[in-house]
């Protein structure tokens, strides 16, 4: 489902480009790798540990000071790879790659990992910087106790528009049906957050699994494809949203902050009367070389200043409370940042679906090919 | 020539060992996983059963998957005819007047593939954009007065496939002309032939097995094609390609996904004989 992408700015596009040929590269290297060092899956083996630690993440999503810092407090030497979408990760531990230590996945897939038992508990009691994470990120849905996930980055998915072009938008979704802007709006290639905008304009829930609510969905969505420029990941929208191609963007927040930073007649709603909010996940996979050093690792991105700067890189939301003082005032300030107590309530979680899951996947082709 | 072809000789074995190694792992065993998976159930979360379940197959002919294939195929063709109507006159002209410099030109036929094709498909976004370099130079000329709609579109995409396909075309095109005998023109010029005669009696059914080489090339990959439509037409344009990728990705039904990758094979395969059986043999034969 690609739930999330990063963002990457302009000028960081070509290096992410190198970067992505590189992980693809490396990763079917290190896919085929024997697992070395297997202490015995579980990580209760014997010796200590090698000061090794293989971080897997989606790319450009992680400060440029996080790592080095870490390597310089621990020893412990760091090596990333970089996957692209949720999907490949689950197929990655489910063909039973191994020599991963630590990696993000996003809500909806790690239930499905726990499902699929690819990854291991998390022993809290290693991590005393879990106090740290607000009580609004932990016991989410997913993994109702945070029993194998600790939260990495969140965010909300919404409207990124040129307020200086169209005005001050009412706040609904019904802004992305207006047939006003034609040809001026993108939605998300993504079938559960664009069929999820659908259903919430309807006062229905993004994971509604009510197959005539799915046919009224639909139909709005085919009464909305004629009015699109097309479906785009988030990075994408930015950029055209940005260069005025086009005048309203569904998007991740992360995306739409950028946006706002580096052009001031742009802003970000988060549309009633609900919208989305994501979050990725710092989760151990069963098949970890280093799961003592995978808790050392979580325990340090979740320190105050590490979060802070984790989040003033990327520009996502942290489920970091300690870090929130140190968030940078040029993005705090920025709208849909911080957020009141009565729109965080409007926001839903993504769930998985199961078999459902292909329903809303058929319908999404459907639509892009009306 | 002791052993005329047909006896094994030991070093010949020794010479095909690793590549026989090399196909059977690496192209043999993931197509028959391929099939295997075609026939088996997928689990929600990805996995799958194997087993002997047609009804994956059954699930192709969905009206909606089936107008995507022949969707898929007309794109392909069109891709195919535009690039031997663009692509034949410029291996001509390299072949036949291009002199010393030959190598230079289809040197210079290469060079996109110097650079990777999702840089390349970015770089058109970039340029066919609202505030890119194609709409200030049609503004700057006053062919228009607003930018206009020149990305996200069908007629993009097919533009982004002929761009990256008109090299396969012309490659083998350039090495069929090449071979081509110039004396045969001068004999027919000699017998009264009139240019135009010449060429589409002596010189084009010479290249036929360039053509059918090129079309092969070009047809095969395009009906495969995912990235294009996805970064140039907006993924309003489903292809088939674009269709599997869902399967294995975001609906994670690998089963589907094979059983798609499969019918498409067996139809690609279906039109490249059908294709050679009308055009090529005897063409082929008359070389």
């Amino acid at each position: 489902m690609q739930r999330r992408d990063t963002g990457i700015s302009r000028s960081r596009f070509l290096k992410m480009m190198g970067a992505a040929g590189v992980a693809g590269s490396t990763l079917s290297v290190l896919s085929c790798q024997p697992n070395t060092s297997a202490t015995g899956g579980g990580g209760s083996g014997g010796g200590p540990e090698e000061k090794e630690l293989a971080f897997y993440n989606w790319s450009d999503y992680v400060a440029k000071s996080t790592i080095p810092g870490f390597e310089e407090e621990t020893g412990i030497k760091v090596t990333q790879d970089f996957f692209a979408s949720n999907e490949d990760l689950l197929g990655k531990l489910q063909a039973g790659a191994t020599g991963y230590d630590v990696i993000v996945p996003s809500d909806y897939m790690v239930a499905i990992m726990i499902k699929s038992d690819v990854i291991q508990k998390i022993d809290k009691s290693k991590i005393p910087n879990t106090k740290n994470v607000g009580s609004n990120y932990m016991g989410l849905s997913y993994d109702p106790n945070n029993e194998y996930s600790l939260p990495y980055q969140w965010g909300t998915t919404g409207i990124l528009y040129n307020k200086k072009e169209v005005g001050e938008l009412d706040g609904t979704w019904d802004a992305m049906w207006d047939p006003q802007f034609e040809g001026e709006m993108a939605m998300l290639a993504d079938s559960r957050e664009t069929i999820g905008a659908a259903l919430y304009k309807l006062g229905y829930s993004v994971n509604s699994k009510d197959q005539d609510q799915l046919a009224e969905a639909e139909a709005e969505l085919k009464k909305q494809q004629p009015l699109l420029r097309g479906y785009f990941a988030s990075t994408e929208v930015r950029p055209l949203v940005l260069n005025g191609d086009i005048l309203l963007g569904h998007v991740y927040s992360g995306d739409a902050f950028l946006a706002l930073s580096e052009n001031e007649n742009l802003d970000y709603v988060i549309p009633q009367p609900q919208a989305t909010r994501w979050t990725d996940n710092m989760c151990i996979p069963n098949g970890a070389s280093h799961p003592d050093n995978a808790h050392k690792f979580i325990n340090y991105i979740l320190g105050a200043d590490v979060g802070a700067k984790l989040s003033n890189y990327t520009y996502y939301n942290t489920p970091n409370e300690a870090a929130l003082p140190k968030i940078a005032g040029a993005l705090k300030d920025l709208p849909g940042y911080i957020l009141s107590p009565d729109v965080f309530q409007r926001l839903e979680v993504i769930k998985d679906l199961g078999a459902t899951t292909r329903d809303y996947e058929r319908i999404f082709t459907e639509v892009k090919s009306a | 020539m002791g052993d005329k072809g047909r006896g094994w000789n030991l070093g010949l074995a020794g010479l095909l060992t690793p590549v026989t190694i090399w196909l059977g792992l690496f192209f043999l065993v993931p197509l028959l996983l391929i099939l295997a998976y075609s026939f088996g159930t997928s689990d929600v979360y990805g996995g799958i059963t194997l087993g002997f379940n047609p009804s994956n197959y059954l699930r192709v002919f969905d009206p909606l998957y089936l107008q995507i294939i022949v969707r898929t195929f007309f794109i392909a063709a069109l891709n195919t005819v535009l690039c031997l109507v663009l692509g034949y006159p410029l291996a001509y002209f390299i072949v036949f007047k291009g002199y010393r410099r030959r190598n230079i030109l289809i040197l210079l036929v290469m060079v996109p593939f110097w650079t990777s094709l999702l840089i390349r498909a970015y770089s058109w976004v970039v340029i066919l954009s609202g505030n890119g370099i194609a709409n200030k130079f049609l503004q700057f000329i006053g062919i228009t007065d607003e930018p206009l709609t020149l990305i996200f579109t069908p007629e993009a995409v097919l533009m982004g496939m002929v761009y990256s396909y008109l090299p396969f075309m012309i490659l083998p095109l350039y090495a069929s002309l090449e071979k081509f005998d110039t004396r045969l023109k001068e004999a027919a010029k000699d017998l009264g032939a009139s240019r135009w005669q010449t060429f589409w009696r002596v010189t084009f059914p010479l290249s036929m097995p360039g053509v059918i080489a090129g079309s092969i090339l070009v047809f095969i990959p395009s009906a495969g094609e995912f990235v294009i439509p996805q970064l140039l037409g907006g993924s309003r344009t489903v292809m088939t390609g674009t269709l599997i990728q869902t399967q294995f990705g975001p609906a994670r039904d690998w089963a589907f996904g094979s059983a798609l990758s499969v019918m498409l094979a067996v139809l690609l395969l279906a039109a490249i004989l059908f294709y050679v059986r009308r055009v090529g043999t005897d063409k082929l034969g008359g070389m």
